[in-house]
Order: structure tokens, then C-alpha cells, then sequence
């Protein structure tokens, strides 16, 4: 699909979506010296004026899976949507960070898939979504599909000073970037000096956090060697359906927890296998993140949330979240 | 001839005949133990291989349906492959331990699980 196609998908989703993580984004201005230098920065590399805004990364909804081990399907997107309205300060865009959908073959399911997918995100109240692949979206196809419904799989743009990277590592079926978007990134990144803030977000993990998981990026090295120049760089991923934080050189690497089923620990020595669904708390480990920057770059203040289940407690309550089905 | 080309031409006169010498014993060489690795969505046949800590091995992928990944960087295992063609990858394990060997191309729901466990003794 053109970039035409999925502006207008933005502007039918109205503003942004959530659940993941939700950015503040500080109003560096007034942040001393640091924040003044930064500032200049900003302006000098994009000529934006910088503004205090949120921003919320939604993460591997898998829309179109079911059955064990989470047998809530979409209800947990559906929640965080409407988590997400409800915030007193709406956020202004939303990053996603891939497996959109649950992979299947037959190519009318999975674009069913992608406007169920559609539907859902566009009753988020924000002003935009920007949309990175999963291999459960694209590798089958190379991306094709994904940009004939929702735009390019890789691509970068300005918002308030802070430049977004959208990183695509994914659609060529191994976990790696390759040469030619390595290419773009290098020239997309060339009219920024060393304080500009960049957020870069995809789908894997671009260090290896565990390979034998397949939770890396083969050429994730050379990412980060392009921007190792930078003093303010923060990637955000998903994949591995649980929160994470490394600080690796001078980069901040999240991870989101999913909206379906959570995955263990990856230092813990347990099987990769899915935490077991738990009907007590059927949202557990799932929900959102918010990350907090109210001072200078760099001092963040993460909080996360569990998505709250509490009216859904007890077995009519879960009976309702089922909408009439039943655990396993 | 000056004393610096004379050393440079024995250099590469020593080098060729080390070559050589390199070439003839290769040849003389057993040929590596091959270890036929069949893989389907979304398992590898055999799930577990043995091998010997120094041996030279030859990995001989196939596949039963559609392209497959094989991936492990302390093996040095870096593959595809894809059907009617099988693809040879030699490996000299220098370490012992169990190693987690990966489909690193995707595949399918269950992908994820795809993989061998390699123990170097």
C-alpha cells in the first residue's frame, strides 16, 4: 500500500493507541543547561519546536490468535484500547512494535486479520499510529500484505523535536535488517548532530538478548554502530512478550510487555515456553508501560501497569471477558 | 637482485610450498562424518546430535516442505535452505557443552520451537 493509504488510516484512527508503554516526552526547554543544549540541537537538526507530549508503544496483539495458553484472543487489545482512552492526558501518537496479527497462509484470513486489527486500533483516541512489522505479519510474504494495509515496514519522521525510526527486521524471513535499509538509515540519519533524541522502533531486539530464543537481530551491530554517535538514543522492541531494560553504550533498550500470553524470564533457565493462563488474573503480566522524562534526557521514570481486570473477577465476571466462553 | 626482493621472493616460495603441503594433506584426510538433518514445520530430525569436541562435521540440510534457517553463533552455524536441494555445513566445534541450534527463518506458528540441541563432548 502507498503512503497515501496509510495516512489515511491515521486519520481514521483519529489520535493514538496504547498499551506497552507510554513516553513523556519533557519540555527540555526549561532543563538547565543540558536541556537547553539539547533544545538548540533539536532545533538546529529538524527546525521543530520542541513541546512536552506522551507518546505509547502497543505490542504483539497476535489478533487472529486463539487457544491455549491465552484463550482471551483480543480481549486484552480491546482492554488496552480502552485503557488508553481513559488516560487524563491522551497520548499523542502510538508506536507498534510488530505481530499486528497471528501468521496464517491463507492470504483472505490474514488480511481479514489486519482490518480486524484496523478496527480495533481506530477506536483509540490519539492523533497517530505508526506501525512496524512482526514476523507473524510479514515474513510469510515478505511484507506485502502488511503494506498494502498499513504503509511502508520501515520508514522514519519528525514529532516535536524527536526523530522516529521505524526498523523493519522482519520481512526478509531471517531476524536481520540487510545492506539496503542499513543504507537508508545511514543517509535518514546524516542531517543530525550528536544531541539529537532519536527513538528508533522494531520489532526484534537488535542485540542479542537470547539467540538461542531467537531473541537478536543478526545485523543489530550495525544499527548500532550507526548510532553510536548519538547521546540520546532509546529503542523500543517487542517480540519477546515481556518488559525488559538494558542499557547497552549509551542506549536504552525496552521491550513491551503483549497483549497476549507473556513469556518467561530469559536469565531464569526456564524453557521458552508461555507463562500458563491464569483465571484469577487473566490479564497478568500484560498491560502497559509508562515512561515518564520529566527532567533532563535521559532520567526517565518507568512505571508499569498491569491491565486491570478487577470487574471481570470471579466467574460471571469471567464469563462476561469470554463473552460466554469458558477456560479450558 | 636486492636483499629485500630475495626475501620476499622466498617468502612467497615458502609460502606456496606450505600450500602445497596444506593442499596434499587436506586431500589425504579422512572426508567429515556427515550427520543428515532433515527439517519440517516445526521440528528438525534428528532433535538431538552428538558431536566430539576438534571433529570436522558436515551438517547435510534438508527439507521436507519450505525454506528453513539454521542458526547458532557459537557452532558458527549460519544457513538456509529450501527444497529439492541439500546444503552442506561443515563445522569444527571447539568447545564442549550443549548448544541450542535454531530455525532462524520463519516458518510458521511454531516456529519458535524449532530447533536441535547440539552436545560437543
Amino acid at each position: 500500500m502507498r503512503n497515501t493509504d496509510r495516512r489515511s488510516f491515521l486519520k481514521i484512527a483519529g489520535i493514538s493507541i496504547g498499551a506497552g508503554a507510554l513516553y513523556r516526552v519533557a519540555p527540555l526547554l526549561g532543563a538547565g543547561r543540558e536541556g537547553a543544549g539539547l533544545s538548540r540541537a533539536l532545533r538546529e537538526a529538524n527546525g521543530e519546536p520542541l513541546r512536552p507530549f506522551s507518546f505509547v508503544q502497543l505490542s504483539d496483539t497476535h489478533v487472529g490468535f486463539e487457544g491455549p495458553p491465552d484463550p482471551l484472543g483480543t480481549r486484552a487489545f480491546e482492554r488496552a484500547v480502552e485503557t488508553i482512552n481513559a488516560l487524563p492526558e491522551p497520548p499523542e501518537l502510538i508506536l507498534f512494535t510488530g505481530d499486528l496479527t497471528h501468521d496464517t497462509e491463507d492470504r483472505r484470513e490474514h488480511a481479514a486479520r489486519l482490518k480486524r486489527f484496523r478496527e480495533i486500533a481506530g477506536k483509540l483516541s490519539v492523533q497517530a499510529i505508526h506501525c512496524v512489522p512482526g514476523e507473524h505479519d510479514a515474513a510469510l510474504d515478505g511484507g506485502a500484505l502488511f503494506r498494502e494495509s498499513l504503509g511502508p515496514t520501515s520508514y522514519s519522521f519528525d514529532h516535536r523535536g524527536v526523530h522516529f525510526v521505524g526498523l523493519d527486521n522482519v520481512s526478509r524471513g531471517k531476524p536481520e535488517i540487510g545492506k539496503e535499509q542499513l543504507a537508508w538509515l545511514e543517509r535518514d540519519l546524516s542531517r543530525f548532530g550528536p544531541s539529537a533524541p532519536i527513538v528508533v522502533f522494531t520489532h526484534r531486539p537488535l542485540f542479542d538478548l537470547k539467540p538461542e530464543w531467537e531473541w537478536f537481530t543478526d545485523d543489530g551491530d550495525a544499527v548500532m554502530n550507526l548510532l553510536a554517535r548519538f547521546e540520546n538514543v532509546t529503542v523500543l522492541y517487542g517480540h519477546i512478550h515481556r518488559a525488559d531494560h538494558r542499557r547497552i553504550g549509551r542506549a536504552d533498550h525496552h521491550a513491551a510487555r503483549s497483549l497476549v500470553f507473556a513469556f518467561p524470564d530469559p536469565e531464569s533457565g526456564a524453557e521458552k515456553k508461555p507463562l500458563p493462563f491464569r483465571k484469577e488474573r487473566p490479564f497478568a503480566n500484560l498491560g502497559i508501560r509508562r515512561i515518564a522524562a520529566p527532567g533532563a534526557p535521559g532520567a526517565l521514570s518507568i512505571d508499569d501497569v498491569e491491565l486491570s481486570a478487577a470487574e471481570f473477577s470471579g466467574t460471571a465476571g469471567i464469563q462476561q471477558l469470554l463473552k460466554g466462553g469458558s477456560f479450558a | 637482485m636486492s636483499i629485500a626482493r630475495f626475501v620476499s621472493c622466498t617468502a612467497v616460495t615458502a609460502a606456496l610450498l606450505a600450500s602445497a603441503s596444506v593442499r596434499r594433506a587436506s586431500a589425504d584426510a579422512p572426508a567429515p562424518r556427515v550427520v543428515e538433518v532433515t527439517a519440517r514445520r516445526f521440528e528438525f530430525t534428528p532433535a538431538a546430535i552428538r558431536l566430539r569436541k576438534g571433529e570436522t562435521v558436515t551438517l547435510r540440510l534438508r527439507t521436507l516442505d519450505v525454506r528453513h534457517g539454521l542458526f547458532s553463533r557459537p557452532l558458527g552455524i549460519d544457513a538456509e535452505f529450501e527444497p529439492g536441494a541439500a546444503r552442506d555445513v561443515t563445522i569444527t566445534p571447539r568447545e564442549t557443552g550443549t548448544f541450542v541450534v535454531i530455525c532462524d527463518r520463519f516458518c510458521g506458528s511454531g516456529h519458535g520451537n524449532m530447533k536441535i540441541a547440539v552436545v560437543v563432548e
